[in-house]
């Protein structure tokens, strides 16, 4: 059947933020979706709060909304755009919830909008636990045994009833937020209420315990006809009880006989059906019991999903693209196989190789919760690699994620060398296969490690395979041909052997190249080589023929950011996105390298070619000397190609852009201070030190505060500000121990300073000023943790002007060929260089976004040598525009019970949203609302303040109150409020153990906001109890006065004003032509 | 276990190495892909793979080992296996040996470290071709030479070897339910479509191939039910007269894979050899009376012409999406149908099942 007519208008909702559990997929899958649909002529309104996302370009949609994702914003949208359609489906979990509640609340009947892909009933089938056990039962497939409670008293009963351990799963959240597994009643008390205040509905499962069962997936599609499809089956190497998301996952399954495969295949299908989903793409998990083999249905999502996008990537079947097509009515017999273009998209793609993915966590970011896997997901990021076997896939994984490691190695050891394989440890830690590989050397049998992880055997086999193979290398008297062919089929690396045979990396490739051994590229087909493929998508491998066919055009290698984790994510793959697109309208031919299936980057449509590689010097190389590129650009992928710049540049490689020396000179301190005096430009006082006492003689000489850092880590990892002498050495300690071997980095700290970010552009003779964003937060704050606004909202225009001016000497100096990003402090109205990345930035987006020019297309131009004159950049030129786009930060400690969510210099945001509009406070209103920060119009402040604070905060409870609020507090401050005539209702503190305390306003919803500042740079228990319950509990709190300050006044105007949306294209538009710089 | 070094030697002068992982000795056969992920039990009892030595895409075989219930016929029926890498450790609830072990016990050469996508683009750029596989003779020359000079499948009677000998009575001990009474004419058949004839209530009467009309018609069947089996159905033109008789009674007949190239014979039409054929559990198949498309599990090196079929006597009732290929036909007068790929799956997916429902329908249940 052909495509619908009978709509013409079709909203798509994103998925807002980066959080975990909901990463850059849904930017894929989003904008997979919007091109399909416009490629039938259908018009497109999407909603989407991230600017850093490909889909909320301005090209890919007819009109964009960057407005916070929530039902109100949806409705505003519809009566102003009235579509004929709503497709939930693309968008996550975000879309799915806010779709459904839309629905619930008659919008979607009062404007006569159809919900496409999967109706309210289905959402509501797939995701009520009591609706889909019932549909299951229909369709005759197994689920386990669990009892739906909506209170504690509820649970407790239910496990009584099916005994211990039990698993408690919240309906209706992310990525399993706030679900767990109970051993006893005392833990289920404590799961059990996380698990119900997670939930939108106050609704959990307490189900039987599969803990140590196989876990698989399948992704399955079907059409308006009935037709269905299985694209991938997955087998995760982790039991079940770890999240699917932490868990390594290899497809296709492993360890099924075909007899089993068809019953879960069978199932899959009889799921789809049951549930109802009409069109698309859904995701079925199973638990497959070892012992007997007894398959259970876990969950469905009735949606495309994170294991989707990976299913696309593993298999080169794109599921959103196919599964927006479906929604407008296609069938799947009627939509070409993109690769194959011959045969149809209604078949089971077929794998000929392996592919495994390795999640990335960031627990050393959040100390204070032990770094353990369960039902709730705590990764930040995946790398996926494929291989022709699954050592291969998993070695390469391995070093795609850039961990230090270079495989299955012997760095791997050291990373838990003290921890036996025993306990919690042994089933649930991350960390726990690199200890399975020294019990292995040790002479522990599969028998008795499987006994203690509950990893299948044949993957422990697999990981010992590994381990043989490296003490042959270790042992050869000589290292041969045979030999070296055998390590490189096993995915050994260069880096690796080297390390066995006591050699550099480079003595091992040219000795592996010696013997002719280089690696050969495949194509990732959907046919097992059935078929001829047109897609040039390839994965490495020690193969015998070689399917690359590099071309003799003009070509670019561009270097993607591999596995997101905090302070390198999105924001990076769309700056490389950009660079592919800009690249390929100038006639280059593009090669994209990366190792992040969640990623826009590594669809095979975005570029020319697409290696599907980890980013290191080997495997780049060997891409590089197959096609030969004319240049790499290495600027866009963040630290991590940048990283690759020096050795690449070394080995011979045209590296593009601004010259490595230049990037060393901003990288090295000691070269960029001698840069910056010739500049008679300023920076805070700093020294490195090597030792602690050398630390402390120096911090005495700069003087407090003082910011205490490791070099050559990412994010501000372990970055501290010490306020007092005593700090000094407790924190010298921590930045030695976060960068071993390295020297700890001093600077003065401007207390109350002003931040700004600039992201500059220049090809070496001209400057052009992408923005200046001026942080919300004081110095202080990692500047991606920073809230920030542009055009600046507080800095004078003298100031603004003389930053621009420092920035463009900075850049010309440096020789930038593209993109620098400047980060500034402004203390007392002098101009502080803070520091100097010679790189597209985490801000490019979001100000290409908020401006309408497109930087990381500009850079990429420039970085081929267009200059600034051709492109009309004005030098020293700034956008031009009667808006405020305000950046807000999002964070994970929702994910991290007990951890303090309080700021500081170490970056801790896993995503961001943007909130834009004519007046500053409605855009910092909606940055807030996008971020997930539920800022109330009416009720109860509780307010708490360190000694620093009391008297802006009587200044801001006064304005609360007059504008309607009413204020908690505790003693102190209640007392400095009183003074100013400000009425507060006295609270306990915790520790005064006596109720009424600010824990039982918050279990009993009496509060609606909580602004509380730390008492010291190491805040009391009660304090960080106090923040991570509001956090847990979804209470908006403010930590700081720079915070505090512009929220109440949004809140303010907000309540007087009220709010609203507009579109993208509508800003641009009214944009005035004549001066669109100044 | 100790491993032998192999050569792969094709017809065309092509050379793969390998390495023994079951078996030692020298084989020949047409060498074949296979694209499935799964089944690799299934797909070596097959007896339609008789003469084939099968080169699996898929490079990680023998992870679940090997089980009593997964056969497709008493023993491997393949000439040998090609694979990329062949598990050394078994994980599976239900297997009872290794891939090794059973290739070992039945004398069957199994090769790995063998580079099967380099091997698949061979053939599918190339076509099936002659193959010898051997671990004693390891000279390039003389082994392309015996390549060259070895038996194709063409115009070979393959289903003769792999015939049951006598006529038998599937499982009785099994028989839960007799409702009909089906004789099939055994070319080569899986036994799962004797078992889910047997399921659905058939009493079901195995005959060799050679069998006559009259000797079937002897036990008065209600329907008559043709199986897959090897090679080349021209080979077989005895068995195709006998079934031209069987259905001009009006038996309610069901054929599948080799049966359906049998029936199409008979009916007039013509067969011919794909260039590499079709051999996976991915195959979409669009059924045209219901404009719905089924997965299907195939293995098949020929295929009926579906040009060459009267439009007066039967017409074509399915087709294969990827190249328009005939698979399946129904007569327009008599109670027959048949198709090219597998509805007993086994390997490959259940889709197709109803074709045995229908099959019962026609003999009135």
């Amino acid at each position: 059947m052909p495509k619908r007519t009978d709509i013409k208008k079709i909203m798509l909702i994103g998925s807002g933020p980066i959080v975990i559990g909901q990463a850059c997929e849904f930017d894929y899958s989003g904008t997979q979706a919007c091109k399909a649909l416009r490629e039938e002529g259908y018009e497109i309104v999407l909603i989407n709060s991230n600017p850093a996302t490909i889909m909320t370009d301005p090209e890919i949609a007819d009109r964009t909304y960057i407005e916070p994702i929530t039902p109100e914003a949806v409705e505003k949208i519809i009566a102003k755009e009235r579509p004929d359609a709503l497709l939930p489906t693309l968008g996550g979990q975000t879309a799915l919830n806010t779709a459904l509640t839309v629905a619930n609340m008659g919008i979607l009947e009062k404007y006569g909008v159809e919900m496409i892909g999967a109706n309210a009933e289905v959402i509501h089938r797939a995701e009520d636990r009591d609706a889909f056990k019932e549909a299951m039962k229909e369709a005759n497939v197994e689920t386990l045994i669990s009892i739906q409670v909506h209170t504690l008293a509820e649970a407790m009963a239910a496990a009584d009833k099916i005994g211990y351990p039990v698993i408690v799963r919240p309906s209706f959240t992310l990525g399993g937020t706030g679900g767990g597994t109970a051993d006893n009643p005392e833990e289920l008390r404590e799961v059990a209420t996380a698990g119900l205040k997670a939930s939108l509905n106050t609704t959990v499962l307490i189900e039987e315990s599969v803990y140590g069962w196989k876990e698989y997936e399948m992704e399955v599609m079907r059409d308006h006809k009935d037709n269905v499809v299985i694209i991938c089956a997955i087998e995760n190497l982790d039991h079940m009880g770890i999240h699917t998301g932490d868990s390594i996952t290899v497809a296709p399954a492993q360890t099924l006989t075909d007899r089993e495969y068809q019953a879960m295949r069978d199932a899959s299908i009889r799921v789809m059906r049951t549930i109802g989903v009409e069109t698309g793409g859904s995701n079925v998990q199973f638990a497959v019991d070892p012992k007997t083999g007894r398959i259970t249905v876990i969950e469905m999502n009735p949606r495309v999903s994170r294991s989707s996008a990976l299913a696309s990537k593993a298999t080169g079947f794109p599921i959103a693209k196919i599964a927006a097509k479906l929604a407008v009515g296609y069938t799947l017999d009627e939509l070409p196989n993109d690769i194959t273009r011959e045969t149809p998209a209604c078949f089971e793609p077929t794998l000929d190789y392996c592919v495994v993915k390795i999640p990335r966590f960031a627990f050393e970011k959040f100390t204070s919760t032990p770094a353990r896997l369960g039902v709730s997901m705590k990764s930040v990021g995946e790398t996926m690699a494929i291989g022709r076997n699954m050592k291969e896939a998993f070695q390469k994984a391995l070093r795609g994620l850039e961990r230090g490691i270079d495989g299955f190695d012997l760095k791997c050891e050291e990373i838990v060398a003290d921890r036996p394989l025993e306990g919690l440890f042994a089933t649930t830690s991350p960390d726990r296969i690199f200890r399975i590989k020294t019990e292995m050397k040790n002479g522990m049998t599969d028998e008795e490690l499987y006994k203690r992880t509950h990893i299948d055997p044949w993957f422990l086999d697999m990981m010992r395979q590994i381990c043989e193979l490296e003490k042959r290398i270790q042992d050869a008297p000589e290292l041969d041909a045979d030999l070296m062919k055998e390590a490189k089929d096993d995915g050994f690396s260069d880096a690796q052997i080297a390390a066995l045979r006591g050699k550099t990396h480079t003595e091992i490739r040219e000795l592996r190249k010696s013997f002719g051994i280089i690696p050969n590229y495949r194509l990732v087909d959907t046919c097992a080589g059935e078929f001829e493929a047109y897609t040039p998508y390839f994965y490495s491998s020690y193969g015998e023929t070689d399917e690359s066919r590099p071309s003799t055009k003009p070509k670019i290698m561009i270097l993607g950011s591999g596995p997101n984790r905090i302070g390198q994510g999105i924001e990076f793959d769309y700056c490389c996105v950009h660079t592919v697109m800009a690249l390929r309208d100038m006639g280059y031919e593009t090669i994209m390298v990366n190792s992040n299936p969640e990623t826009v980057s590594t669809d095979y449509d975005t570029s020319d070619k697409l290696y599907f590689e980890p980013l290191t010097f080997e495997d780049v190389m060997n891409i590089y000397e197959k096609e030969k590129p004319e240049g790499v650009v290495v600027q866009m992928g963040g630290q991590t190609p940048l990283n690759l710049s020096v050795p690449l540049a070394a080995a011979g490689v045209p590296v593009l852009g601004t010259p490595s020396d230049s990037i060393d000179q901003a990288e090295d301190r000691e070269r960029c201070r001698v840069l910056l005096d010739q500049l008679g430009l300023k920076q805070p006082q700093s020294a490195t030190a090597k030792t602690v006492e050398q630390a402390v003689e120096v911090a005495k000489k700069i003087g407090l505060p003082i910011m205490i850092r490791p070099s050559y880590v990412l994010g501000g990892r372990a970055m501290m500000i010490a306020w007092e002498e005593a700090d000094i050495i407790p924190y010298v300690k921590e930045a030695f121990k976060a960068g071993p071997g390295m020297p700890v980095l001093l600077d003065r700290f401007l207390d109350n300073a002003i931040e700004a970010d600039v992201d500059v552009l220049c090809d070496s003779e001209d400057v052009y000023v992408g923005g200046v964003m001026e942080h919300v937060e004081a110095a202080g704050i990692h500047s991606g943790d920073s809230a920030c606004c542009t055009p600046p909202y507080s800095l004078s225009p003298i100031i603004v002007d003389r930053i621009k001016d420092s920035c463009g000497k900075i850049a010309l100096a440096l020789k930038v060929k593209g993109l620098l990003n400047v980060q500034i402090a402004v203390h007392k109205g002098e101009i502080y260089i803070i520091e100097i990345n010679p790189r597209a930035s985490r801000t490019v987006p979001y100000l290409s976004k908020s401006t309408g020019i497109p930087l990381a297309k500009l850079a990429a131009q420039v970085s081929v040598g267009r200059t600034l004159r051709e492109l009309d950049l004005p030098t020293l030129g700034t956008p031009n525009y009667h808006w405020y786009a305000v950046k807000e930060a999002v964070f994970p400690f929702n994910r991290f019970a007990g951890v303090d969510p309080i700021l500081s210099p170490e970056m801790k945001s896993t995503g961001e949203v943007m909130g834009m509009d004519y007046v500053f406070e409605a855009a910092f209103w909606k940055a807030q609302i996008a971020a997930g920060q539920a800022l109330p119009t009416e009720g109860t402040v509780f307010l708490s303040a360190n000694d620093e604070s009391k008297d802006w905060m009587t200044d801001l409870g006064k304005t609360l109150h007059d504008i309607g609020f009413s204020i908690i507090a505790t003693e102190g401050t209640a007392q400095v409020l009183e003074e100013k005539g400000v009425p507060a209702e006295r609270l306990f503190k915790l520790a005064e153990g006596q109720s009424p305390n600010i824990q039982d306003y918050m279990a009993d919803g009496k509060v609606q906001l909580i602004i509380n500042t730390p008492s010291s740079a190491i805040s009391r228990k009660d304090e960080v109890k106090i923040r991570s319950e509001a956090i847990l509990r979804g209470i908006p709190i403010i930590t700081t006065k720079w915070g505090a300050l512009p929220t109440i006044a949004a809140i303010d105007y907000i309540n007087k004003r009220g709010w609203v949306v507009t579109a993208l294209q509508e800003y641009f538009l009214a944009a005035p032509s004549g001066n669109k710089f100044r | 276990m100790s491993h032998t070094k192999a050569l792969i030697a094709l017809e065309d002068g092509t050379l793969f190495n390998a390495r023994a992982f079951a078996g030692r000795g020298e084989i020949e056969g047409e060498l074949v892909f296979n694209t499935s992920m799964t089944g690799y039990q299934e797909i070596l009892t097959d007896p339609s793979y008789r003469g084939q030595i099968v080169t699996l895409c898929y490079p990680l075989i023998g992870n679940y080992g090997i089980n009593t219930e997964d056969m497709e016929s008493y023993r491997p029926h393949a000439a040998g296996l090609v694979v990329g890498e062949c598990s050394r450790v078994v994980s599976n609830w239900r297997a009872n040996k290794s891939l090794p072990e059973y290739l070992e016990e039945n004398g069957i050469l199994g090769v790995d470290r063998v580079d099967t996508r380099a091997v698949t683009l061979h053939i599918r750029d190339k076509g099936a071709m002659k193959c010898v596989i051997s671990t004693e003779d390891l000279d390039a020359d003389s082994l392309v030479a015996k390549a060259k000079a070895s038996q194709g499948l063409v115009g070979r009677d393959l289903a003769s070897e792999v015939s049951v000998k006598a006529p038998m009575i599937w499982e009785p001990q099994n028989q839960k339910k007799t409702l009909r009474k089906v004789a099939t004419i055994d070319c080569g058949t899986k036994y799962n479509q004797l078992r889910i004839l047997q399921d659905l209530g058939c009493e079901v009467h195995v005959f060799p191939n050679n069998t006559s009309a009259e000797e079937i018609l002897a036990i008065k069947p209600d329907g008559l039910f043709l199986s897959n089996g090897p090679g080349d159905p021209e080979g077989v033109m005895h068995t195709v007269s006998e079934v031209r008789k069987l259905i001009q009674t009006g038996l309610p007949t069901f054929g599948i894979c080799f049966g359906h190239q049998l029936t199409a014979l008979a009916l007039g039409a013509k067969t011919f050899k794909l260039k590499f054929g079709h051999r996976g559990g991915n195959q979409p198949v669009m059924n045209l009376a219901k404009g719905t498309v089924e997965i299907t599990s195939q293995n098949h090196g020929f295929c009926v012409d579906k040009d060459s079929l009267d439009p007066e006597i039967a017409e074509t009732t399915h087709i294969n999406l990827n190249d328009q290929t005939s698979e399946g036909l129904r007569h327009k007068t008599l109670p027959l149908f048949t198709v090219q790929y597998h509805p007993e799956a086994a390997p490959g997916p259940h889709d197709s099942m109803y074709l045995f429902h229908d099959f019962m329908k026609s003999m009135g249940v």
